[in-house]
């Protein structure tokens, strides 16, 4: 049955643009049901906030329901919040008690500027993406589908790690904001498959050599895959050094054969 | 509140399927098409607005070809479409199973599960280029399930008795969307394609009859800006968030395609709209959003209700001679696999009844103990493991030991913009593509469909419908954004959004989207009938007048304005939902997602009326939501026969 959580103390990050120095906001929920999701207690504040005449808190959400990877939340100073393995938008009201106080803060990250409030600028991942997380395959070339049969196990593999939501947490969590389980699952999820092998290393070095460009370096913390809401394996990180290396030595033999 | 200008008149409902024998039809198409030299492609600019996987689609094969495009997505990056909520999967025709499956089956399958409400000709072409679409994701790296022997695995999904779903875990539109969100980011990368994200299409511009761009308000700084192109494809997804709670993503909105219909683009069947039999029941007043069960669960779940209206037992105590498994006895042959439309209806007649489970009885049982049984917890948790997380989270309830709650929610929409076998709209230059359009569906559109149509209008048919279109363009100059008609159409957006916060009324948009998406619900919901869709005409104008005096937007124009974005779209809504009861009224007859009760056999199955409905409505902005003119495309069929489904 529904139980009601009760006075529950919200300091929320506000802060009017990117330029602005932002502060907390402390507002109370006097009760709300536990079926009610976190994102739908910040929907309740902000009609609140609306019939006082204020301006709504922005935040990023569309799913609600832990595939897009729009939510973006620090929930008490944890990616996503206290409950393992999911989404801001899957975390319900249930995971709270009465008079709790939730600091609810955007991700912080060099990489993903602030744009207002909660909501962060994540289009750095779609530059590492667009430099090489694809395999080349031009509409209407390819050829048919159970040409080349993938062994289960590595189809298993490419899929864990393709199941990636790209939604920031690995770097939020990261003291160093260091992006490498974002792009290793990627690499993983390509560089596995018979499909991707092409431009295995190619990838391999385009898309870490972009990464560096706005991210922070990986010192092994592994706090990133804690706080995955996908629970991607460290393994991937691993696979993509490797094979980065593998890049930079092939590549050099290709120029010492010039 | 927009003007009505530059509408082109007279514009008739020729659907332009080409002649010769349904199989010949797309091929006929392909030879005569007119084509673009490579050469001349990159003199061409083509708006793609939407990267879903229709718009992704499209956007990164033109730009192969060479065109250059211009790609829109209000969302912060093309990967967060909602096609990327989809879990269950894909069919195409491939017959890898051995299992009696064929291209004229799918097409069969899908004019059949549609009610006989959809067109031939496009009906057939989808089933032929389903194949292509699985070749084509496989080599983007999709990686669907497979069989130990390495090959693809599939599944069966509601209205097909052969197994022809390809799909990835439960993640199915995940996968797919991510293999053409990264083909286009290649062609971002490569300068083929410009992205402009975080920026929604707020209008549609036509000069001289023909669609020659459109207006977008940038969401991060208000600011509003005009983008000319030779050819504006709209692939901006569906429209169930009409309803306010359906299973669609928060943001989804019907903005786009309503804006192209104020400036001519007939919109065609509103009120087929489709209720999902599987999503976890409402559980109180503060729910956002409704969450899918994915149809695959169905497969190896059995929906059953308990016979007793005093039950009071836990799932599992309740002995089977005291179960109603109604699917399996309603419709033997294909029991928990019912189509959609007639599987929620079933739930609904006995949750009405009082025979509902959970807290507040609004639900029916989905239960797996017989399958982990007969394959063993494993393969259930191999096969569906994510789902049942995913349940357990939001409903708190384990679904390895009790059984799921389910209940039918709004979930797609079969209507939405007229378009003819090129996918072009009643607009010259304006394409509609993916759930945007009300092509291939008909009255209810079957499982795995939908991934299907998005993805062939994207890669596998507009490229050449385009092309088709372009070719006479070619050195003939078309109107750029200094045309005084953008400054024109810009300054309207301007007006209305400055409009909205001007009201300073009370309420905020989401009460007003809140008490609409009821009234929807309540009056053309899973059942319609005259009396209810007439309150309805007089009670949404009535809401509709209140948002206009009581609406408040706190905030400016300037910066970004979550409250103001959605204000734009609950406007857009009330309208629609004018037009979706209005549809609803004046088609009388029952046909899959459209059930009239007073048109219905006495075991309540849906009563057609072929005679005098055969035919796609579409309708025509008028300058007054309230009295859209209706016009009619026949229907014809020639291969398959006209008769009245039948799932027993
Ligand atoms: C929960 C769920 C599960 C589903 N499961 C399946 C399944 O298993 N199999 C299946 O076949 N189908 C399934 N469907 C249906 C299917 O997912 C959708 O019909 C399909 O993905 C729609 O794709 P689309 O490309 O047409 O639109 P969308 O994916 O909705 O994309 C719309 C795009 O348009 C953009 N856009 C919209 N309006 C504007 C504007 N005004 N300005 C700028 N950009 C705009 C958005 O940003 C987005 O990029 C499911 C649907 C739901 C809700
Ligand atoms: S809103 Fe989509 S993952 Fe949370």
């Amino acid at each position: 049955m529904t139980h009601l959580v009760s006075n529950l103390t919200l300091k929320v990050w506000r802060q009017n643009g990117p330029a602005d120095k932002g502060k907390f906001e402390t507002h109370v929920i006097e009760s709300i049901t536990d079926e009610a999701s976190f994102l739908e207690m910040l929907d309740v504040l902000n009609e609140r906030l609306i019939g006082e005449n204020k301006e709504a808190i922005v935040f990023d959400h569309d799913c609600r329901e832990g595939i897009c990877g729009t939510c973006s939340l620090m929930i008490n100073g944890q990616a996503h919040g206290p409950q393992r393995g999911s989404t801001t938008c899957q975390l319900h009201m249930r995971s709270f008690k009465d008079d709790d106080t939730i600091v609810i803060e955007p991700w912080r990250a060099n990489a993903f500027p602030i744009i207002k409030d909660l909501m962060v600028d994540r289009a750095a991942f779609d530059r590492i993406v667009e430099s090489g997380g694809f395999i080349t395959s031009p509409t209407g070339g390819a050829p048919d589908a159970n040409l080349i049969p993938v062994p289960k196990p590595v189809a298993d593999a490419a899929m864990d790690a393709a199941a990636c939501i790209g939604c920031g947490a690995c770097v939020a969590a990261c003291p160093n904001s260091a992006a490498n389980l974002f792009v290793g699952a990627k690499l993983t999820h390509l560089n596995l498959l018979p499909q991707g092998q092409a431009e295995r290393y190619k990838r391999a070095e385009a898309m870490v050599d972009t990464m560096d460009e706005h991210f922070g370096s990986c010192t092994n913390h592994g706090e990133c895959s804690a706080a995955c809401p996908k629970e991607i394996s460290l393994d991937v990180i691993a696979l993509m050094n490797k094979d980065y290396r593998s890049a930079k030595f092939k590549n050099r033999k290709q120029l010492s054969r010039k | 509140m927009t003007m009505l200008q530059d509408r082109p008149t007279n514009t008739k409902l020729i659907s332009k399927v080409p002649d010769g024998a349904l199989v010949d039809k797309w091929d006929n198409f392909k030879a005569n098409a007119k084509l673009v030299n490579p050469s001349n492609k990159r003199k061409f600019k083509v708006i793609v607005v939407g990267t879903g996987l229709a718009g992704a689609s499209a956007a990164a094969s033109l730009a192969e070809l060479g065109y250059r495009v211009d790609a829109f997505t209000f969302h912060d990056s093309p990967r967060r479409a909602h096609s990327i909520a989809a879990q269950g999967g894909i069919n195409a025709a491939k017959n890898y199973q051995g299992d009696g499956d064929s291209v004229s089956r799918l097409f069969t399958d899908t004019i059949k599960g549609g009610d006989f409400r959809s067109r031939e000709g496009n009906v057939y072409r989808l089933a032929q280029v389903s194949v292509n679409i699985i070749d084509q994701m496989v080599a983007q790296g999709v990686p669907f399930a497979r069989d130990y022997g390495g090959l693809l695995d599939n599944r069966s999904f509601g209205g097909a008795q052969v197994s022809r779903t390809f799909y990835a875990r439960g993640q199915t539109g995940q996968q797919l969307l991510l293999g053409a969100y990264q083909q286009l980011s290649r062609q971002i990368g490569l300068g083929g394609v410009r992205l402009f994200n975080r920026c929604e299409l707020v209008d549609i511009v036509v000069i001289d009859g023909r669609a020659a761009g459109i207006v977008t308000r940038d969401l991060l700084t208000g600011e509003l800006a005009s983008h000319a192109a030779h050819a504006v494809v709209l692939a901006t997804g569906g429209y169930g968030n009409a309803y306010y709670l359906s299973t669609n993503a928060m943001n989804c909105n019907v903005t786009a395609a309503w804006r192209a219909h104020q400036r001519g683009a007939y919109f065609a069947n509103p009120c087929y709209t489709q209720i999902h039999p599987t999503c976890i029941p409402q559980a109180d007043a503060t729910q956002s959003k409704l969450t899918l069960m994915s149809e695959s669960l169905r497969n190896d779940g059995r929906v059953w209700v308990p016979k007793n209206f005093d039950e009071n037992r836990a799932a599992h105590e309740i002995p089977e001679q005291d179960r109603d498994y109604f699917l399996e006895r309603l419709y033997p042959a294909y029991g928990n696999l019912a189509p959609r439309d007639i599987s929620s209806r079933a739930a609904k007649r006995l949750v009405d009844k009082g025979l509902g489970v959970g807290p507040l009885k609004n639900g029916v049982y989905l239960d797996f103990a017989e399958a982990i049984g007969r394959l063993g917890r494993p393969v259930v948790e191999e096969r569906y493991g994510n789902l049942f997380e995913m349940y357990e989270r939001i409903a708190g309830e384990n679904p390895y030991d009790q059984p799921m709650r389910i209940y039918p929610a709004t979930h797609y929409t079969m209507g939405g913009l007229w378009v003819d076998y090129e996918l072009q709209t009643t607009i010259p230059g304006l394409y509609a593509a993916g759930e945007a359009n009300f092509s291939d569906h008909g009255t209810n559109r079957l499982g795995a469909s939908a991934l299907m149509q998005g993805l062939a209008d994207g890669y596998f048919v507009l490229p050449y419908t385009i092309s088709n279109g372009l070719a006479p363009l070619l050195n003939k100059t078309v109107p750029g954004t200094d045309h005084p008609e953008f400054k024109r159409v810009e300054t309207e957006a301007k007006v209305r959004f400055q409009g909205y916060l001007n009201v300073r009324g009370t309420r905020s948009p989401d009460y007003f989207h809140r008490e609409l998406g009821k009234l929807i619900w309540d009056y053309c919901g899973m059942e319609r009938d005259r009396n209810g869709l007439e309150r309805a005409l007089t009670e949404i104008p009535a809401l509709y007048s209140e948002f206009k005096k009581d609406l408040r937007v706190t905030g400016t124009g300037e910066g970004i304005n979550q409250t103001l974005e959605k204000a734009g779209r609950v406007d857009d809504f009330f309208q629609l939902g004018t037009l979706m009861c209005k549809d609803a009224l004046t088609r009388e007859e029952s046909a899959g997602g459209h059930f009239r009760v007073e048109y219905q056999t006495e075991e309540g199955e849906a009563v057609r009326d072929d005679e005098n409905f055969c035919h796609v409505a579409a309708w025509e902005w008028t300058g007054d939501e309230n009295n859209a003119t209706r016009h009619e495309e026949q229907l014809s069929f020639e291969t398959v026969q006209l008769a009245t489904r039948s799932y027993k």
